[in-house]
Order: C-alpha cells, then structure tokens, then sequence
C-alpha cells in the first residue's frame, strides 16, 4: 500500500518547548490512526507542521512522495492534504450552504472569479448533497453563527471534505460534544470518509473514541512518537503513560 | 550655508516641539489602551479655544500681564480633567471588546461631534489670544530674529518629556502603565486596576493634546480644522516613532520637524508631500516604527 | 438579490431619470453629486466587506476628478465619456499599484496607509500650484457629452442622466460581482482568514483586486464630481473627505448595494438644508447617531433577523 504521508525527524521549538523532538511517522494510504497524548506532547504542533502552518526547523515531511516540507498552507492544502480545528473554523456570517460553495468553488479552482455567481447549479448540487451526507441540508440558509456545537464540527469536516482530499487530518473532532453525541458524530464522518478511499488522521483525548474508530494509534509524549501500534495492545499496555483528558 | 543649516535646524526644532506635545498624547494613549484616537486632534482643537477664551478673559482684567502664561496649563487640565474622564468613562469604555475597526470608526464620530461642538460655543470666526506670545519679545540667534515664545515652547516640550518620563520610570503608577503597554492581557492578572489606570492615562494623554493646543493658541489664529490637520500630522509622527512607543513619539517629532524644515526652506513643493510619503514608506518597511513595538498583522 | 427588487430598483432608477427633466436645476444638481459621493461611499462598502476600514478612497476620487481635469487642459479633450473611461482606468491603474503594498495590511495598518497615501496625493495637489493650480484647483470647461455640446441649461439635466446611468451600471456590476465566488470570498476574508488559505486561496490577491475595483468605483465618483462642478481642488483628496465616505458607508450600511447611495443621497439634501437652519449641530446629531450604530448594530439589522426565527424554531 502506499505510504501517504512520512515526516522525517522533524523537529521545532518554541523558546525553550521542544514541541516536536524528532517526529518520524509514517502513514499509509486508507488508514485510521488514531493520535493521543497528554497536553503539550506535540500532537497540534504535529498537525500544525503537516499542513504547512508553522515550519519545522529540521526534518522533512512528504506526502504522496513529494517533498512538502516549509510550503505555504494554500499549496497544501491544494494538493490534497485537508484539516478540521479544535474550534471548528467557519464563516460565520455566511449560511451553511455559503460556506461549502465557496469551499467547492476553492475546489475547482475558481474562487478569484469575479462575475459569474457561486449559486450555479454545477455547484449547487454537489454540495447539497456533501451537506445532506453530514445530515446538514435543512440547515443550509442558516448562517453558521446559528448552529449548534455538533453540528458546526460536523460543517468544519465536510468543508474539509469539499476539496476531495486524500488525507484528512482532524484536530479533536469530539471536542466540546455532548457524550451522547460523539459516537453518531464520529459514525457519520467515518461513514463518509472511509468509502471515499480517505486516509486518516485524528487528534483525540477521548479514549472510547480512539478504541472505537482508530485501527492504529500513536501515541505522542514530549513531542516524540513513544508508542504505535494496534489501539487496544498500545492502550491497554503503555499504563505509565497519563492521559490527561482536555 | 550655514546660515540655511541654522534656520532649519532651529525650525525644526521649534516644529518639532510642537508635534511632540502632541503626539506624545496619542501614543500614551494608543500604548495604553490600545485606541487610535482620531480625536484626540479636537482635544488639542478644546486645549486651543479654552486657552484663547482663558487669555482672553484674563486679559481684560487687570492683573499681573505674566499671569498670563498661568492660562495656558490651565486650560490644558481644564480639557483633559473634564472632556477625558467623560469620554474613556462614557464612550471608549464600551468599545474596549470591540474590533479596533469600530473603536477606530467611534473615535471618528467622537470627532465630528466635537468638531460640531467648538463651532456651537466658540462659533465659526478665527481667536485671536496674541497676548502671550508678544509679551516676552524676539532674540536674535545669528541674523535671525525669533520670538522667545518659540524657544519657550520647545523648552515646554522638553520639561514635558521630562515630567513624563521620570513619571513613568520612577513612580509605581507610572510603571505600571507601562506594563498595561507590555502585555494588557496579563494587567488584569496581575491585579492592576484597569479600569482606573485606563481613565488616568486617557486623561494623561488629552491633558497633553489640550496642552498642545493651548500652547499653540497665542501663536495662530484659533479657528475649525485645527484639529484636522493636526491629527494626521500626530499619526504620521507616532507611526515614524512607533506606536504605543513614548521615545519614539520624541524621535518622530524630531524627524519629522527637521524634514519640514529643510522642505520648507529648500524644496518648499515637497513640504506635505514628503512627510506622508515617509509615513507610508515607515508603514511599509518597518511598521513598528523606529522604537515600536505594536503587532502588526499582516500576512 | 431577489427578482422582486431588482424590478423595483429599475423602477426606482428611471423614475429618477424622468424627475431629471421635473425638477429644478439645483436639486437635479444636488442628486448628481449626491450619486457620485454614493459611488465613493459603496467603494468604503465594499472594503469593509472585507473588513477593512479606508480612510483613503479620496484618493481615488481625487484622481479621477484631476485626471478629466488635465484631460481635458492638457490634450484638449472635451468628451466627456472619455473622460469618464479615462479617469477610472487611471484610479484603477494606481490602485493596481498601490495595492501592492496595501494588500498586505489589515485593521489599523490598512487604514493609517491608506491615510498616508490620500495624504500624499493632497500633499502634491496642495504645493505644485503651477500645475494643480494649488488650493484654487483648476477650471473644468462643459464637457461634450456623446459628441454634442449642449447649452448650459440642458447640459445640468444630461450630466445628470449621464451620473445617472454611470451609478446604475456600477450597481449592477458590484451586485454581480457580490454574488460571484470572488465576492463571497471577500466576505470570508472579514469573517476568517485562515479558512480561506486553507482553501487553497490567496488573501493578498482577494484584497488586492478588490481594492482595485473600489478604487475604479472611487474614481468613477470623482470623475462625475468634476464634471457636474466644473472645478477641482485639492480638498478632494484631504482625508476628512474620504472621512465623509466612511460616515455615509456606515449610516447607510453595508449589506446593500444600494445602501450607500440612500445614505449619500439623505446625508447631502440633509446637509443642505441642515447648513441653513442647524449649521452647528446636525454633524454633531449624525455624529451621536452613528456612535449609537456602532454600539448596538455593528452588524446591522439583518442578524436580528435570523436569532428572532431560529430561536422560535429551537
């Protein structure tokens, strides 16, 4: 299978936190990997890394065998790698449906056009239809400063989603959901993501979430990668490790 | 040649002392409370007419003509003691958690009011208030005669920035404004009064304007649009400086004055002109400024 | 825009286009510069879409105001649609190159530039007399309008028409361009500009070509300005005239494309009549009023809106 994404000893350090201490992972194409650890182990910087926001100061990271180290976040974004926040990143004063032309016009390469509307049909369609995957389709006229917290998450994911990319990278997608709402929540992402050939990645602090829906964990501490492997052997065997939930 | 060197020098100087008082104001003010007041130029418009209303008065009495000089910094508390508590208290105060867009645009409409309100007591007519000015006479410095009022009033600016200074480093309430203009986030933490430290220095900042204008006062004709053309003047110094930065609202001034100087007397087209062409070029090059330490947000 | 309106808003333009033979010389005058300052305003408008406040789209009206001036000195040229095209074209060729540095700067910093840069221009205007005829400004002689010179009577009521027609194509334009991918991306900027880069787009060009349209539209204002007034001066680029804008932008709002012409329209017949009977308070009235508009609508009405019905709803 092939690897979708591999970091090389990256490193970077913020004063004196060494945020990432040498981080060597490798991803491969369709997986489900699951990433714990405590506070301040690394875990957002590593995303943050990945998706070009801050720039490790040694190492190299590559997707799809092509070297992604130090680009800027548009470039990465646009050649597949997407990601979802800790506090779900929208347009609040656009409506749900706003929001994911936008990100299908981005999709397609044409949001610097200047006369023809974003409701075009072409348009239109495809993104009713990523909506209604996520059960957002009545909401679609709200502005998103209206929605609820589950479903705002679910919003963030699907715009993620609008790009069609190959790896997904979710930062703490059950954050701040009710108990009763984080497994529906994370059925209905997995059950989009998963059929589409989409590779992976979730921060998480919840461990029943990670047991449930990772086929491979990490786990980070001191921004190095201390364990990797099947979620049950590394969570149930790596006891000294605390997890500190958020 | 040295003659040229001489006048734009002391020019300069005399110009330069000017800006500081004022612009000294609007970076306490931006350092502490992190506001771009547009209209802080009206305060120093108030300062102008209290001060010429203030001579004015005095001088229809007969008492001791070196009194005079008392009406200025009377006026200059007069505007900040009563028009700075109202104004931080009533208006700014409420805008603190807003975007500094709407505090910008507030500023603005403060402005305007108070363009409106000097027209409504002071009316429209130019005031004339030259007692002060012509009471101490000229010196000659080489072949040239200047009034002593100017030297006076760079010797303001200078004890001024003096006062301030020692203010600020040596008494408790001074250094802790100047840790609201560190780091305003951890203030409250820390347990400093905010709310009161941000009315004192609000009203530090318009005594200063309502000082600068009072100052200016006996030397021009008092009239609407003073305040106009003297808040741009303020912002390009303060951006030439740094904002938020009080050293280097000495060093704009100083820059500032001097380049007027030498355009006036040499390039006289440029005079404007260059000044704002340097703010631009400060904001683009190194917006912090020379002495700055504002965040500047841009991508 | 709903087709309801935009029925209405034709209606509303021809009607208007009609009162310009009705109504008397000064009031047709009033409405034209009335118009051009809207078009000015909506250029404010459409910055602040994008969450940025200018304190410097005078200097854009002012170009296009002196280009038709020396236009019209220094080739002789006395079209006035040529005019109009000429001094768009040159607005948005100056905003092409200023805003390669402006783009770059948001909130405080965008507005002290653009300060500076109208500052500048006034600067010029103000000091190279011999060419900008310094405060006095310059003479602008009737334009032809479509090749015919018309007498001075009827000149009044066809710049009028002409100012007219101007506002309604740049209204339809900015609408169109409102509604397009690039105009909603203007609002995500204001809104969240991480989202956007991580999109794949660029911010900087979202801004800088939006700057370029609000200055042809700036331009375009100045332009008609100097044409209906048959003078310029260097006023026109100072900042409390690009001040004026922002005022009318925020009395009139942002979130219609016709917001900004309502407001131009009641701002200047109020201050006519306010300049006779209240000369000293009705800008201070207009003052208090928008301090009241920042406190408590920033956003407008239309939020209110929508929390009556979802909260009915939940």
């Amino acid at each position: 299978m092939t690897v979708v994404l591999e970091t090389k000893s990256l490193v970077r350090r913020f004063g004196q936190v060494v945020a990432a201490d040498g981080l060597s992972v490798q991803v491969r194409e369709g997986e489900q990997v699951g990433i714990v650890g405590p506070n301040g182990a690394g875990k957002t910087t590593f995303l943050n890394l990945v998706t070009g926001y801050i720039r490790p100061e040694r190492g190299t990271i590559q997707f799809m065998g092509r070297d992604i180290t130090g680009l800027h976040p548009r470039a990465i974004a646009r050649l597949g790698i997407a990601r979802t926040f800790q506090i779900p990143q929208l347009y609040p004063n656009l409506t749900v449906l706003e929001n994911m032309l936008l990100a299908w016009a981005a999709r397609e390469g044409r949001i610097m056009d200047p006369w023809w509307p974003l409701r075009r049909t072409a348009w239109v369609e495809p993104a009713m239809d990523l909506l209604a995957r996520f059960g957002l389709a009545e909401d679609a006229d709200w502005p998103t400063y209206t929605l609820p917290e589950g479903k705002r998450k679910l919003l963030d994911v699907a715009l993620a989603l609008a790009l069609g990319p190959r790896l997904l990278l979710m930062d703490e997608p059950t954050s701040g959901v009710s108990v009763r709402e984080k497994f529906p929540l994370m059925d209905t992402l997995m059950e989009t993501l998963i059929p589409a050939g989409v590779t992976v990645l979730f921060v998480e602090h919840d461990m029943d979430v990670v047991l449930r829906y990772a086929r491979r964990v990490l786990v980070f501490q001191g921004g190095r990668v201390v364990a990797d492997g099947d979620p049950q052997a590394v969570l149930t065997e790596v006891p000294a490790v605390p997890m500190t939930g958020s | 040649m040295l003659d040229t060197l001489v006048v734009i020098g002391t020019d300069g100087l005399i110009y330069a002392a000017w800006l500081f008082l004022i612009a000294l104001g609007l970076s306490l003010i931006y350092g502490v409370l992190r506001v771009l007041n547009i209209a802080h130029g009206s305060f120093y418009a108030l300062g102008a007419y209290a001060a010429a209303s203030l001579i004015g008065l005095y001088g229809q009495r007969d008492f001791w003509p070196y009194g005079v000089y008392l009406m200025i910094p009377l006026a200059a508390l007069a505007v900040g003691v009563v028009v700075g508590p109202l104004v931080e208290r009533g208006i700014l105060r409420w805008m603190y958690p807003r975007e500094p867009v709407y505090q910008l645009l507030a500023t603005y409409a403060l402005f305007l009011i108070l363009e409106d309100l000097t027209k409504l007591i002071w009316g429209v007519d130019p005031i004339y208030a030259y007692a002060p000015y012509t009471l101490l006479g000229d010196v000659s410095i080489g072949d040239i005669t200047y009034p002593w009022y100017s030297l006076l009033l760079i010797g303001t600016a200078v004890v001024v920035g003096i006062l301030v200074s020692v203010f600020i480093r040596r008494t408790r309430t001074g250094r802790v404004i100047v840790a609201m203009i560190e780091d305003p986030e951890m203030s409250t933490a820390l347990g400093i009064n905010v709310p009161r430290m941000s009315v004192l220095a609000f009203s530090m900042g318009t005594v200063l304007a309502g000082l600068g204008g009072a100052m200016t006062a006996p030397m021009i004709a008092v009239m609407p649009g003073m305040g106009a053309e003297v808040i741009v003047l303020a912002f390009a110094v303060i951006v030439l400086g740094g904002l938020g930065s009080l050293e280097g609202a000495a060093v704009g001034a100083l820059l500032i004055g001097f380049l007027r100087a030498a355009t006036v007397h040499l390039f006289p087209v440029l005079e404007l002109f260059v000044i704002y062409l340097v703010m631009a070029l400060v904001l683009i090059l190194r917006p912090r400024g020379l002495w700055g330490r504002a965040e500047v947000r841009r991508l | 825009m709903k087709p309801r309106w935009f029925w209405f808003s034709g209606l509303a333009f021809v009607g208007l286009g009609v009162m310009g033979f009705v109504l008397p010389r000064w009031t047709v005058f009033l409405l034209s510069l009335a118009l051009a300052r809207g078009l000015a305003a909506l250029s404010v408008a459409l910055l602040m879409r994008a969450g940025l406040v200018s304190f410097g789209q005078s200097l854009f009206f002012a170009t296009g105001a002196y280009v038709a001036a020396f236009t019209v000195r220094l080739f002789g040229i006395r079209e006035a649609t040529v005019l109009l095209v000429g001094a768009v074209v040159v607005s948005m060729a100056l905003a092409a190159l200023a805003g390669l540095w402006i783009a770059r700067y948001r909130e405080i910093f965008f507005a002290m530039l653009s300060l500076a840069f109208t500052m500048i221009l006034y600067g010029w205007l103000l000091k190279a007399y011999w060419i900008t005829g310094g405060t006095d400004g310059l003479r602008i002689p009737p334009p032809t309008v479509l090749g015919v010179t018309w007498s001075v009577d009827a000149l009044r009521t066809v710049l009028y028409e002409v100012t007219l027609a101007c506002t309604a194509v740049a209204l339809v334009l900015i609408h169109l361009f409102l509604e397009s991918p690039l105009g909603y991306a203007v609002r995500a900027v204001r809104d969240n500009e991480v989202r956007l880069e991580y999109l794949g787009s660029s911010v900087w060009q979202v801004i800088y070509w939006t700057y370029i349209l609000a200055a042809g539209l700036a331009g375009l204002g100045g332009v008609l300005t100097a044409l209906n007034v048959g003078h310029v001066d260097p006023q026109l680029a100072y900042w409390t005239t690009a001040g004026e804008f922002v005022f009318i932008t925020l009395l009139g709002g942002t979130e219609s494309v016709l917001a900004p012409l309502i407001g131009a329209v009641v701002f200047e017949f109020l201050r006519t009549y306010a300049l006779k009977y209240a000369p000293y308070t009705w800008q201070m009235a207009l003052g208090g009023m928008m301090l009241l508009l920042i406190f408590f609508m920033p956003r407008g009405l239309w939020t209110l809106r929508h929390l009556r019905f979802r909260k009915a709803l939940s």
